[in-house]
């Protein structure tokens, strides 16, 4: 008798979306973290003199026209203007490497530049200046849709940081989907629960006082659930990134966003 | 340190405008400890400046309560042409400078 009824629930879902998987958002219901923040909030995102994420912007465009590493390069020597060469890059990151044969995040691309163009010392992960970098970069992007996630070669990887998106983990035993499928729109404690849509990362987090990665926040939602946070760059929390970008696929990016 | 200026960059002679003004700095408490209970020494802003044409037009003092990158706004009349300066001071001899012009019609 349950198992009936459970095919019966089964067929109605298929029969009411067909293309979707269960618990995702369909593409026109999807909307940025912006969309659930406050007035004042949104108001300090707008404008590019209150938004403090354009500090490190700042930041970033100097670190950009800057000789470094026993190479004596800046990144502008390779890649010129970045207005016309960065626009958009990051709206297609992660993107899959084919020496390394797996994607990298914008922020290893940015790694991987300094290492074997520049010949500079590595950045670390949520390092000041790799932070400042990022955003300059992504800003470039500001209104461009997401397009990470088609590229064919990155499909597994994809797969793979969806089925890390819907595994249950942790202490109190919750997917990422539980909350940001199944409960957006409602609260937990204050906060508002978003559709984590990775639109405006790195973002400033007035509860961090900083600007931080899209890593960063994934880890804090690990932590969230007491579950042991996945390292910075590793290959998890890379996944979990491309997923998060191709289920944002046609959302414009934000960089750099505010968020409470 | 990086900063961010809002001045108009015209007004009219008289006019009630708004300046805002937004900097980099960490704003450490003094208050917090590391994770092996070291006193993480207080590192902020103790006072801002604002100039205009060399006069002294707003003045604040900032304390530890103080968001990271703090952010002011202020307003003053335009009554002439010409540039507005702005000083923040703070810990460790800290200093920082900008400026922004105006043209008053
Ligand atoms: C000596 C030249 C050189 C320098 C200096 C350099 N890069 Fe690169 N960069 C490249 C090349 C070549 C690629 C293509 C990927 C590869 O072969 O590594 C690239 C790729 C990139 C990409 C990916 C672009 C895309 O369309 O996917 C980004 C982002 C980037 N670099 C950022 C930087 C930043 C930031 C710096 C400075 C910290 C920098 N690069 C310094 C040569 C350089
Ligand atoms: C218990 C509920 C819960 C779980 C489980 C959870 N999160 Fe979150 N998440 C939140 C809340 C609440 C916020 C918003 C916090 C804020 O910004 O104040 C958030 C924010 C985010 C954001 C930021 C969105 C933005 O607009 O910047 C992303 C991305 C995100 N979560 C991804 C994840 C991923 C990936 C997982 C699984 C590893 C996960 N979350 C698990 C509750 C949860």
């Amino acid at each position: 008798m349950i198992s009936w009824r459970a095919i019966a629930a089964a067929t109605l879902l298929a029969a009411a979306a067909p293309v979707l998987l269960a618990g995702e958002i369909p593409p026109d219901a999807r909307r940025s973290g912006y969309a659930f923040m406050g007035a004042d909030t949104r108001a300090m995102q707008d404008d590019d003199t209150s938004n403090p994420g354009m500090l490190f912007v700042l930041d970033g465009e100097a670190l950009w026209a800057k000789k470094i590493g026993s190479a004596d390069k800046a990144c502008a020597d390779c890649h010129g203007d970045a207005q016309s060469s960065m626009k958009g890059v990051a709206a297609r990151y992660p993107a899959f490497d084919k020496a390394l044969g797996r994607p990298v995040t914008l922020d290893q691309r940015i790694i991987l530049c300094r290492a074997n163009h520049q010949q500079a010392t590595p950045l670390p992960y949520e390092s000041r200046d790799l932070l400042a970098l990022s955003a300059f970069i992504a800003h470039q992007s500001r209104g461009t849709p997401i397009t990470a996630g088609d590229d064919p070669q990155a499909k597994p990887f994809v797969e793979q940081g969806r089925v890390l998106y819907m595994q249950r983990a942790g202490q109190l035993n919750l997917a990422c989907t539980n909350c940001h499928d199944d409960n957006f729109d409602k609260r937990l404690a204050g906060a508002p629960i978003t559709q984590a849509q990775p639109t405006g990362y790195p973002l400033y987090r007035l509860e961090w006082q900083t600007l931080g990665s899209l890593e960063r926040r994934l880890r804090s939602c690990m932590s969230g659930v007491r579950a042991q946070a996945y390292d910075y760059g590793s290959p998890e929390l890379v996944a979990l990134e491309l997923y998060l970008m191709s289920r944002a696929h046609g959302l414009p990016m934000e960089t750099p966003a505010v968020r409470p | 340190m990086a900063a961010l200026i809002n001045v108009p960059s015209k007004a009219k002679r008289g006019d009630i405008i708004e300046i805002r003004t937004l900097t980099s700095h960490i704003m450490e408490t003094g208050f917090r400890h590391t994770a092996d209970g070291k006193l993480v020494p207080r590192n902020i802003i103790t006072s801002f400046i604002c100039r205009y044409n060399g006069a002294e037009v707003f003045r604040a003092d900032l304390f530890p309560a103080i968001a990271a990158n703090p952010y002011l706004s202020f307003f003053t009349v335009a009554k002439e042409s010409g540039k507005f300066e702005f000083e923040w001071i703070g810990d460790n001899g800290y200093s920082s400078t900008a400026s922004a012009s105006i043209t008053v019609e």
